[in-house]
């Protein structure tokens, strides 16, 4: 499978279930507050148990997790379905902290390679707000190395014992399970040396480390494995396959930060920069002749925001018209990164001084603190060198990289010190 | 190869296909050069052809003797637009079939008489708009259209008028008492004189209009003078910029393609351009360059279509691929190096209308204010 499935839908189907869902919502989903949203990085554990309320409300209505098959607690509808309920949704409260990567990337990997009980057991669990998902993949000895995996998973009868550490995993401190891949095998190549698990967070020998980021925020953390013990059961796919399993998680991976995932629910927006009218209220605010230099700048990125819907659109249709290749939605993850880290760059000048230096109590400090991360937007989800590759890669078919390691067993692999 | 947009009908896919042959075998790079050399760009006959398969018949309903492919013209006139791209192709497509719209929509029966001419390829229209130092804005206009002897005298200077000396007649846009007013002159008429211009762009035809007390009676009007006048010059000004968006799509696509080729070709240090990863990586922003811009050139389309939010969208193209697509055809001469700046090499052509497209009718950074001030600013 190298693709998500998309069905045809007849259009009055659509405008129907649009109605009953601005019905639903209008009576059940919390409005969000345009002068005052609800934003609440400063406090993990309202997060938390607010976006599970949210995602419970959702279920209980019909209209978590659309795209799931009925038998895993969804409702087995369309992409346009959940595009719909995605609309709609704009001016609501969603339980975003579900979409990635519990929905959108563990999920599809979990419905492709589970077994039927990891599927009866998880799913569900999931799709009702009772358990969240983050991945343990990238190591902090590379992030775009995925395959170069250290961390062990070392077989004992029906149990794997687990050493190592794991990075960047998002909100892992109030999550509760996570896919992890980890080396079982160190005397082949890189990539036919791998397992995927589903590994308890909360275990005994796990270790979890909030992480400061430039913002003072804890958003990501670092876990250390100290003997963990996971049964065989977690084993998601075969055995020494766990590439195979990683490579479709990216490829999800990749759809939800391009905005092609059918999984995810709600679209996230974050309104301190993000927003294109919320560039045009500054302009407002510190208005007057002197902004008219931003003009063109302010624009552009108007421009950068519309074209970045319709090359997302356009990347959907192709991929799902078989046009283009799957790869394809690292153009949306290209684009989204120059574009988010451009905006970041014209609200903080547009802003002023007052990005740089502010009076205690006011938070325009927040333009000038989000510009100067503003390289996140390049390299979470895989940075854009990655996307660069791919697209030059398995899109125009260029030749690949050369790799030093690739026939190496990987205990003979040269790694930094 | 990727197909332009992936929601055609196979009729408009079968007429892309139609328009892609028809170029290759009638207009190949050697006779596009060899066209240069015309005075009018391309031969009558050929026009004449191009019309038989509906270059010009597209925004004229069925009822005045045309029709489009799809039911949505304005989507078809983009596939061509593509092609035409693809092929530097020469030929007074955009402002005749902008002026064809004008015609139909707002035109009198005698005016419209004028269509089955356009329909055979043997009428070309040109719409005298801009004016020196002027901003492609109706409210730029200056030229003056004055009563008199129950009709008008026209008088001003037009420039950069595509196909201005092959067309016959003219759409002049002029002042008035009661705001923006449309004539249809005939190119011939007493007082105007039409000066063929100097063009970056080697293929298609420019000319400077003047017209001194050019004496037209009140059947010239095309619709009302005023509000209906100015919407009319809005719609013609918005068409036109999607017809260069999707010219130079296509021609940024086409550039790519051989650019790509050309990398894996060329071997340097013993190995193709296409294995350095310096290099792919500038591939791939072109790649996303070309994708991005045919996507905000079917969203101009569509929202024109449909009739929503169409300035804006028009705008959103005009800012994003007048930029992306002369950008990417920079960074092509770059990848071919020295060849890329000779005159032999095929790529100039591409570049030199692709630059034209990119700044007739506001360039992006015009567009990009404009948008600004769309957005309540």
């Amino acid at each position: 499978m190298d693709d998500f499935v998309y069905a045809k839908t007849d259009p009055a189907e659509l405008d129907r279930y649009r109605e009953e869902v601005e019905t639903w919502m209008n009576e059940n989903m919390p409005r969000r507050d345009p002068d005052n949203p609800w934003h609440p990085t400063q406090d993990d554990d309202l997060r938390s148990t607010r976006n599970r309320e949210l995602q419970r409300r959702l279920y209980d209505g019909g209209y978590a997790a659309v795209c799931y098959p009925k038998e895993y607690g969804g409702q087995s509808l369309t992409a346009a379905h959940q595009k719909i309920i995605d609309d709609v949704s704009m001016d609501f409260d969603m339980p975003v902290l579900f979409s990635v990567p519990t929905l959108s990337i563990c999920g599809p990997v979990i419905l492709e390679f589970g077994t039927e009980e990891q599927k009866q057991r998880y799913i569900p669990a999931w799709i009702r707000g009772d358990e969240l998902w983050v991945q343990f993949i990238s190591e902090p000895s590379g992030g775009s190395d995925m395959a170069g995996a250290l961390t062990r998973a070392d077989r004992d009868g029906d149990e794997f014992i687990i050493n190592g550490s794991k990075i960047w995993s998002t909100f892992a401190q109030r999550s509760d399970y996570a896919l992890m891949l980890a080396r079982t095998n160190w005397e082949v190549p890189k990539h036919r040396g791998l397992t995927m698990f589903i590994v308890p967070i909360h275990h005994p020998g796990i270790e979890i480390h909030p992480i400061q980021m430039v913002d003072r925020t804890e958003e990501f953390c670092q876990e250390f494995f100290n003997d963990v013990i996971i049964p065989a059961e977690n084993v998601v796919g075969a055995v020494n396959d766990g590439w195979t399993v990683a490579s479709r998680l990216l490829f999800h991976e990749r759809a939800a930060v391009g905005n092609a995932s059918p999984y995810t629910q709600g679209r996230h927006r974050n309104r301190t920069a993000d927003g294109v009218e919320d560039l045009a209220a500054i302009a407002r605010v510190h208005g007057g002749a002197d902004m008219g230099r931003h003009r063109q700048r302010l624009g552009y990125i108007e421009t950068l925001s519309r074209v970045e819907e319709l090359l997302s659109d356009r990347v959907v249709k192709g991929i799902e018209g078989g046009f283009l290749p799957a790869p394809a939605g690292s153009l949306v993850r290209l684009f989204h990164g120059l574009s988010r880290t451009e905006r970041q760059t014209v609200a903080m000048e547009m802003q002023g001084d007052s990005a740089l230096v502010w009076d205690q109590g006011e938070s325009t400090g927040a333009f000038g603190l989000e510009y100067v991360q503003r390289q996140q937007a390049c390299i979470g989800g895989g940075t854009t060198e990655m996307a660069r590759n791919i697209i030059s890669e398995r899109i125009l078919g260029m030749p690949r990289e050369p790799a030093a390691d690739r026939d190496l067993p990987f205990n003979q692999v040269p790694r930094s010190g | 190869m990727a197909p332009v947009r992936f929601d055609l009908s196979d009729d408009q896919e079968f007429f892309r296909e139609t328009a892609r042959r028809f170029i290759e075998a009638e207009v190949p790079i050697s006779v596009v050069r060899e066209w240069h050399e015309l005075p009018d760009g391309c031969p009558e006959s050929w026009w004449q052809a191009a019309a038989e398969l509906g270059w010009t018949s597209l925004m004229v309903p069925e009822s005045l003797g045309g029709g489009s492919i799809s039911g949505r013209p304005i989507v078809d006139l983009t596939i061509v637009a593509d092609e035409m791209g693809r092929g530097v192709t020469p030929g007074p497509f955009m402002p005749t079939n902008v002026v064809a719209d004008t015609l139909a929509r707002s035109g009198s029966p005698d005016q419209q008489a004028l269509l089955e001419g356009v329909l055979a390829g043997e009428v070309v229209l040109a719409w005298a708009f801009c004016e020196p130092g002027g901003d492609w804005t109706a409210s730029h206009v200056t030229a003056a259209a004055v009563p008199s002897n129950g009709g008008y005298a026209l008088t001003g200077t037009k420039v950069a008028v595509e196909a201005g000396a092959q067309a016959q007649h003219l759409l002049v846009t002029a002042r008035t008492a009661d705001g923006v007013a449309q004539f249809l002159v005939p190119s011939d008429a007493p007082g105007v004189t039409v000066n063929p211009q100097e063009s970056l762009d080697l293929g298609r035809r420019f000319a400077e209009v003047r017209l001194v007390g050019v004496a037209v009676g009140p059947e010239a009007l095309v619709g009302a003078p005023g509000a209906a006048a100015e919407a009319d010059v809005a719609r013609q000004s918005l068409i036109m910029q999607l017809l260069q968006c999707a010219d130079n799509a296509g021609s940024a696509a086409k550039v790519l393609e051989f650019t790509i080729e050309y990398a894996f070709d060329r071997y340097s240090f013993g190995r193709p351009l296409a294995s350095y990863q310096a290099l792919k990586h500038r591939f791939a922003d072109m790649k996303l360059w070309s994708e991005a811009s045919q996507a905000s050139v079917d969203g101009a389309a569509n929202a024109l279509a449909e009739g929503q939010d169409e300035a804006r969208m028009v705008s959103v193209a005009k800012s994003y691929v007048g930029d992306h697509s002369v950008e990417l055809m920079h960074d092509c001469v770059q990848m071919h190096g020295g060849i890329g700046v000779t005159y032999e090499h095929d790529l100039h052509l591409y570049l030199r209308r692709a630059t034209v497209n990119r700044g007739l009718f506001g360039t992006p950074g015009d567009h990009r204010v404009t948008l600004s001030k769309m957005m309540g600013y």
